[in-house]
């Protein structure tokens, strides 16, 4: 019994540390959407081709944010 | 949803997810559930505005027709841009997965209709069959030099292992990340939405303010499902481009 109670506490803490990820996916999103509105205001006449490339990036930085709700699911449903 | 009998914040924001038999019954494989009735309401809608709409073809579009008509130009310049012309020609299958996961999105953002991309099962299917898809196209294209596609030749000599696993790794991820980008932001949209609107319910004079919230995140959200179904075609594009002309 005590040792369920603590897999189902480490469960959790682990699965709140997990949300951890969106810490680094929010620093890679504002990075790529920042660094992209230095370039734009500077060559306005450059940025309209490159928002799909902006989307890329983003989406690219997302996903590992992504991962980390992968782990949390995985930790809340899975183990 | 605002307060339950013994007093305490009830909300229940993961409801809203479940899939349940219309008709009633046994639960089977063709059994008729809430998420194909708004699958197939996307599909009837976006035929109901791509056929439809531009069956007159003015010369000069109407309303209807004009949505339609920059709708595809839009998808159009999209492969264009990013796989080049010979993207063309799997370009009506970009569309198909872009229109169906944008109308299922807008159409999931309908009070009591159901998300249907927010489920993994759904976005998965269709992320599995971009990677299958392209994967075949880059074997019949290349033939066994696609495997080169895993090889750096730029890299120096004894790091080509290496970077090879993780290549390799990094192609197949690319599926996961790509159906649970599109399926984690709808739940989780939809999840903060309803873990709002509790909030309304439970604060009662107060609930003025998440109700003011709850106005920007349903904008918000709107934006979200265009830009989800945008990345979606992009990233297809990317892939496709990986495969047509390697690195």
């Amino acid at each position: 019994m005590e040792f369920e109670a603590a897999a189902a506490l480490g469960k959790y803490i682990g699965a709140g540390l997990a949300c951890l990820a969106m810490a680094g996916a929010g620093i890679g999103v504002g990075h790529v959407a920042g660094n992209f509105l230095a370039g734009a205001l500077r060559n306005p006449a450059a940025a309209k081709e490159q928002t799909a490339t902006l989307f890329i990036g983003i989406a690219f930085a997302e996903a590992l944010g992504i991962f980390g709700l992968v782990v949390a699911m995985l930790l809340l449903f899975a183990v | 949803m605002a307060q339950s009998e013994d007093g305490g914040l009830h909300i229940d924001p993961m409801s809203q997810f479940l899939v349940k038999p219309l008709f009633g019954g046994e639960m089977g494989l063709f059994t008729i559930t809430n998420a194909t009735l708004w699958m197939a309401l996307a599909v009837g809608a976006s035929s109901l505005l791509l056929i439809g709409a531009v069956k007159q073809r003015a010369l000069v579009p109407g309303r209807a027709q004009s949505v339609a008509e920059l709708l595809y130009g839009f998808v159009r310049q999209l492969v264009v841009d990013i796989t080049g012309e010979e993207g063309l020609k799997y370009f009506p299958y970009i569309f198909t997965l872009f229109v169906f996961i944008l109308f299922s999105n807008l159409l999931g953002m309908l009070p009591y209709s159901f998300a249907v991309t927010s489920h993994i099962a759904v976005t998965g299917v269709l992320a599995l069959m971009v990677f299958v898809t392209v994967t075949a196209i880059g074997f019949i294209k290349h033939g066994a030099h696609f495997l080169g596609f895993f090889w750096p030749k730029d890299a120096p000599g004894p790091l080509r292992p290496v970077l090879m696993v993780i290549e390799l790794i990094s192609y197949f991820v690319r599926p996961i990340s790509h159906s649970i980008r599109l399926g984690a932001n709808m739940l989780a949209g939809h999840a903060v939405l309803k873990v709002f609107a509790g909030f309304v319910g439970a604060l009662g004079v107060f609930g003025v303010v998440p109700l003011a919230a709850m106005v920007g995140l349903t904008a918000f959200e709107f934006l979200v499902a265009v830009i989800q179904a945008y990345v979606f075609a992009i990233l297809t594009c990317v892939y496709l481009n990986d495969a047509l002309h390697m690195h």
